[in-house]
């Protein structure tokens, strides 16, 4: 009888030690070696004056595919958000104009070995609807993500990197925003709800500010650029990547466009 | 009574894996910092799997209290590290081996109640000491390999190719032992039924691993889990535990010999 008490005991305090609590690990919030330094320093600015810029649409070639509807019937507080009209996927979205929204514009490779300043302003990431908006963003690596919860009902934030380190927070309904960094350069990121399993969005994170994220026109401006020749790569969530090759010169104004068939 | 708590158990973690609702409650051992956390989308899933985690942990305590043998120590042992490694799943996030290691270990606390229910049974007819027939015994670790497989796919750390190349292996291998016992014991109706559920329950699993696999491809492109696909699925992993356990029970009544009726 003596050792069932023991093993018991035994049992128990394995149980507590195991379950410790929900908080994600804290290196997730600190810079890790090689990464871009959190502003100051020797960190270089894009130079809008003198440097390149690049502009360019990211097209869609095919049949215009048609959002599917999303059933959020397992929290009726996400229904109810959207009483009017349905909440659509946005996994691809194409603009009146023929081009994609949510696309990743970035330069990939050919910029000077060189650290580059952190933003001090925050991108924002809210669950606004039991939908993540925007559906796509881009950050540097070390600049801060406020992530809101606007809806009543709770969240979790889970993105899932493969080089960063992950998390999951919840965040309540009212509960204060949460910032969070990534300290290395990925692209992308994927950021889920484990409690609406709709709710998807995407992260760029890159080592330098010269990336950008198609909006409502699938048009992207990156500015600033040094004279070089670049690859500039164009990521989508449905149709994966384009990367092309582009020589810009000081004050250079140049147009890249892309193109993706459905 | 403990192993139907077990099975369902089993059944629970299927739903939260096919839910994607793995991670919707980011805190253990407490759930959002409450006893019962608001039940909305993929949380009712994830308490439903804690609730009924604690009741096969006490249920198996009483078992072994009541019991007093190694064997069900042992179980109660293994649910508490699976409790443990559960906790752990949950609070450290990352590491991709844990959540396999967690539905493989489902599968074997599985096991070890059916043993303990199997031996009972046996040991009710006539007193013997434990003994495994050998292509039982196959059938078991042949069938726990495909588990572990099995496991690796549904959280993306391996491909589905093994899974089904194995799938192969594993209906010969159990297509043998119950074929072996059959024309060996057909007269003798513990052994015959033992071999015939083995057989059907494996044969079943096939088809129902076909299924959640059409219905995955299906449903590649729904915004959420569907619950076709997650039918499928989780019918998939209960059939899986209880080809498993069946593999276990032929064993055990098999390697017994004595009971032989006839």
């Amino acid at each position: 009888m003596k050792k069932i008490w023991i093993g018991f005991g035994l049992a128990c305090v394995l149980s507590l030690a195991g379950c410790g609590g929900g908080n994600p690990p804290e290196t997730a919030k600190k810079a890790e070696p090689g990464a871009a330094p959190a502003g100051g320093g020797a960190a270089a600015m894009p130079d809008e004056a003198n440097g390149a810029t690049i502009t360019g649409k990211v097209t869609f070639d095919g049949t215009k595919p048609k959002g599917k509807t999303i059933d959020m019937s397992a929290n009726p507080v996400c229904t109810k958000a959207h009483a009017t009209a349905p909440a659509m996927t946005e996994d691809v979205v194409v603009n009146d104009n023929g081009t994609l929204k949510y696309a990743f514009v970035w330069i990939k490779s050919g910029l000077p070995d060189q650290t580059w300043q952190v933003p001090t302003t925050a991108v924002t990431l809210d669950q606004n609807g039991c939908m993540y908006k925007p559906h796509v963003i881009g950050v540097m690596a070390g600049q801060q993500i406020d992530v809101k919860n606007s809806d009543p009902t709770n969240h979790n934030i889970h993105p899932q990197p493969q080089t960063n380190q992950e998390w999951n927070e919840s965040q309540p309904p009212g509960s204060a925003d949460k910032m969070q960094t990534f300290a290395r350069q990925e692209v992308m990121i994927p950021v889920k709800c484990n409690i609406h399993p709709w709710m998807r969005s995407y992260i760029g994170v890159v080592s330098h500010p010269f990336f950008a994220v198609t909006g409502d026109d699938g048009t992207f401006t990156i500015k600033g650029l040094p004279p070089g020749t670049y690859t500039i790569e164009a990521w989508h969530e449905k149709y994966g990547t384009s990367d092309q090759t582009i020589t810009v010169g000081a004050k250079d104004s140049k147009t890249q466009d892309f193109s993706f068939k459905g | 009574m403990v192993a139907v708590s077990t099975l369902l158990l089993v059944i629970a973690g299927g739903l939260v894996t096919s839910n994607d609702a793995a991670q919707s409650v980011p805190d253990c051992p407490l759930s959002y910092g409450k006893l019962v956390p608001p039940l909305e989308g993929g949380i009712r899933f994830e308490f439903a799997h804690r609730v009924l985690a604690a009741t096969v942990t006490i249920l198996t305590l009483i078992l072994a209290l009541w019991s007093r043998s190694r064997l069900a120590w042992v179980a109660f042992a293994a649910v508490v590290a699976q409790a443990l490694l559960g906790g752990a799943v949950v609070t450290l996030v990352a590491p991709k081996w844990m959540p396999v290691a967690h539905a493989c270990l489902a599968q074997l606390v599985f096991g070890l109640i059916v043993a303990i229910v199997v031996r009972q049974y046996c040991a009710r007819r006539k007193r013997v000491e434990m003994s495994l027939d050998p292509a039982g015994t196959s059938a078991c670790a042949t069938l726990f390999v495909q588990t572990i497989l099995g496991a690796a796919v549904r959280h993306n750390v391996a491909g589905i190719v093994p899974h089904i190349v194995f799938a192969a292996v594993a209906t010969l291998v159990v297509m043998w032992a119950g074929v072996q016992v059959l024309m060996h014991h057909m007269e003798n109706p513990p052994f015959r039924r033992s071999a015939i559920l083995l057989l059907s329950l494996t044969f079943s699993q096939v088809f129902l691993g076909m299924g959640a696999y059409m219905s995955r491809i299906l449903a590649a492109d729904d915004p959420q889990p569907m619950p076709i696909m997650i039918s499928f699925t989780v019918a998939h992993v209960a059939v899986g535990s209880l080809a498993f356990g069946a593999a276990i029970a032929m064993a055990i009544i098999v390697g017994h010999g004595g009971m032989t009726v006839a």
